[in-house]
């Protein structure tokens, strides 16, 4: 749907501090390469990279292997894809990592259509897709988050309860505990792999009734946070705070509960790729390397993407 | 002697330069009229070539009558019977809201309204043409459904069955549609109001009309057939918009009531297209397809009514 524009905020902030620039030259537009975004200085962003990847990266770049990884596919992804792609040009300068964000078939379909060497799907593979010839290789777990509107009251379900709410046998937030509001039913579209796994946990496989169906994470976001009474499920590593996070049977979903699968609500981040790694171009496959190892892992932690423990 | 025959010679010359000027012009031209035939021709045999399939696959009467969409259940349905009646009632509810007041407007600007005046009104229609629809559908989400919802919470205080939508519904696209299609239908029906001749509202006016009777019941009729364009115009656009909807309209595959979430042709394809693989995929290039015919309808109308307009 669209491809992240990597250097817009270096851009922005290049262009407030261009007298400064010339005197931090490179290492000062690593730096903010490696800011996620936050308004801290940029001292304080350039000494935390320089302090965690900056070096071991800088002292064993490689320039021998060159071409182009071109990865598509899930948004909820985005994260993940931009941080490997970072770490990973980084590290092999000679190498052009682009990510488009289109949604998980069409990233498996560029990869059988051979636009795009890695597509990024955030459910398992269907058979018919695994017949085609697609390989999966899973590369981190993602939980997914149950979501509302700050303003209802409540802080919990159970399974029981989020059954109700989304075959429409719960109506208004009062029956679960919560304020007088009416509950608004918020989903993903048909084919979505967040909703997918939804389904699955629920047991409700194409039997939600949603009163919005919305095609993105960040639709889904924007429209829990502005209306009230709004219920909506989205990735884990998306969540902020405009909205508000319920637990569910209990268990609240942190790094660690979904890691270690108490919090029950989770899914794989698979890549995968037409035929196996061995079949790939050099550049891919050291990709795939760079993917198992402790920078990448760190990279993905500090990008908020949970890796599983080895 | 010599001098003429030199003369002659670069007459000779310059005309069958000139003469090869025109012939390269000539081909420049008739290339870029094929170029949009060649469009045209390509986008249409896409369609069939992709939209087909699937009908065969699933059969004609299932898609277009059946109205349950379960595209990725374990029996896909792929029935789109209330997208299509969404796509034509929020169109002619569009319509409904947009073209009195598009045409009233046309008729202050270009009889009522004082220059000065007009020179403020005109290209604030303009501009609203010029405005993308990501930002009508922007505007929609965040001022209009959350006005919507106040609505729908007081109609629906005592419902026992009503989802609620949080104002995203086919009312609130309705709306928001009939914004978008505002400047065309002003803009083309001022222009068929202008040339109506000041001799038919000067005599109706001489026989002891009011200027209101003069507006209803002779600048109007005159200009009828301009206004029918642009209406016409108006459904077109209204039938292709999707991105300001998709952001207002629900998505809800839903009959078309008021206070329900729907989703529209257009949207059906935008919000699937990215997560669908398979036959799901080729239904949704079914939906391009019947979309497509109904813009083809439209043309086809539009076209009658233009030729309707040459005779005299």
């Amino acid at each position: 749907m669209y491809q992240r524009k990597w250097n817009k905020s270096t851009m922005k902030r290049t262009a407030l501090k261009r007298t400064r620039l010339h005197l931090l030259g490179v290492i000062f537009v690593i730096g903010l390469l490696a800011g996620t975004g936050s308004h801290r200085g940029w001292q304080e962003r350039l000494a935390k990279f320089s302090s965690t990847q900056g070096q071991p990266a800088q002292s064993s770049q490689d320039i021998s292997i060159n071409g182009k990884v071109v990865m598509a596919g899930s948004t909820s992804m985005e994260s993940l894809a931009n941080a490997l792609a970072e770490g990973f040009m980084n590290r092999y300068p000679q190498v052009t990592v682009t990510a488009e964000f289109t949604g998980s078939s069409a990233g498996i379909e560029a990869v059988l259509a051979g636009q795009a060497d890695i597509g990024n799907s955030s459910r398992q593979l269907h058979p018919a897709e695994q017949a085609a010839g697609v390989v999966e290789h899973v590369v981190a777990i993602d939980g997914i988050v149950i979501v509302t509107n700050m303003e209802n009251g409540v802080t919990g379900l159970t399974r029981e309860q989020l059954c109700g709410i989304y075959q429409g046998t719960i109506r208004n937030w009062q029956e679960v505990g919560g304020s007088n509001e009416a509950v608004v039913v918020i989903g993903r579209e048909a084919g979505s792999g967040t909703r997918e796994a939804f389904e699955a946990y629920l047991g409700l496989e194409d039997g939600c009734s949603y009163a919005n169906e919305l095609n993105s994470t960040g639709a889904v976001m924007a429209r829990v946070s502005s209306t009230p009474g709004a219920v909506g499920y989205v990735s884990w590593e998306v969540l902020d705070d405009t909205v508000s996070v319920l637990s569910l049977e209990g268990v609240i979903p942190t790094e660690e509960t979904i890691r270690d699968g108490r919090y029950g609500l989770s899914r794989p981040y698979v890549m995968v790729t037409k035929g196996e790694i061995e079949a790939q171009s050099r550049a891919v496959q050291e990709f795939f390397r760079y993917l198992d190892s402790e920078e990448s892992r760190a990279l993905l932690k500090k990008a908020g993407v949970i890796v599983s423990e080895r | 002697m010599c001098l003429k025959g030199s003369e002659s010679e670069y007459q000779r010359n310059r005309s069958s330069h000139a003469r090869g000027v025109e012939k390269a012009a000539e081909i420049l031209f008739g290339l870029c009229g094929m170029s949009a035939i060649l469009a045209v021709g390509s986008i249409t045999l896409y369609m069939i070539v992709n939209g087909i399939p699937a009908v065969l696959q699933v059969g004609w009467k299932e898609i277009l009558f059946s109205t349950v969409w379960m595209p990725t259940a374990k029996e896909p349905s792929f029935g789109i019977f209330s997208v299509i009646l969404t796509s034509i009632a929020g169109t002619f509810l569009a319509v409904l809201i947009g073209v009195p007041l598009a045409v009233l407007t046309a008729v202050f600007l270009s009889e009522v309204a004082p220059a000065h005046l007009a020179s403020i009104v005109r290209p604030a229609v303009e501009l609203l043409a010029g405005i993308p629809s990501v930002i009508y559908g922007v505007l929609g989400m965040m001022v209009l459904n959350p006005l919507m919802y106040r609505l729908e919470q007081w109609i629906f205080a005592d419902s026992e069955t009503h989802q609620f939508t949080g104002g995203a519904n086919l009312l609130s696209a309705a709306i928001v549609l009939a914004v978008m299609i505002l400047p065309t239908v002003i803009t083309i029906s001022e222009a068929a109001i202008r040339a109506v001749p000041p001799e038919l509202m000067a005599s109706s006016l001489a026989l002891g009309a009011s200027f209101v009777q003069t507006i209803f019941r002779v600048t109007l009729p005159a200009a009828k057939s301009g206004i029918l364009t642009a209406v016409v115009l108006g459904i077109g656009r209204a039938m292709g918009e999707a991105m300001a909807i998709s952001l207002v309209s629900g998505n809800s595959v839903n009959l078309p009531l008021p206070f329900m979430s729907v989703r529209f042709l257009t949207t059906a394809i935008v919000s699937e297209m990215g997560y669908a693989g398979g036959l799901h995929r080729q239904v949704l290039f079914t939906i391009g397809l019947v979309l497509f015919g109904f813009i083809m309808v439209i043309n086809l109308v539009l076209h009658r009514i233009l030729k309707g307009e040459g005779r005299p």
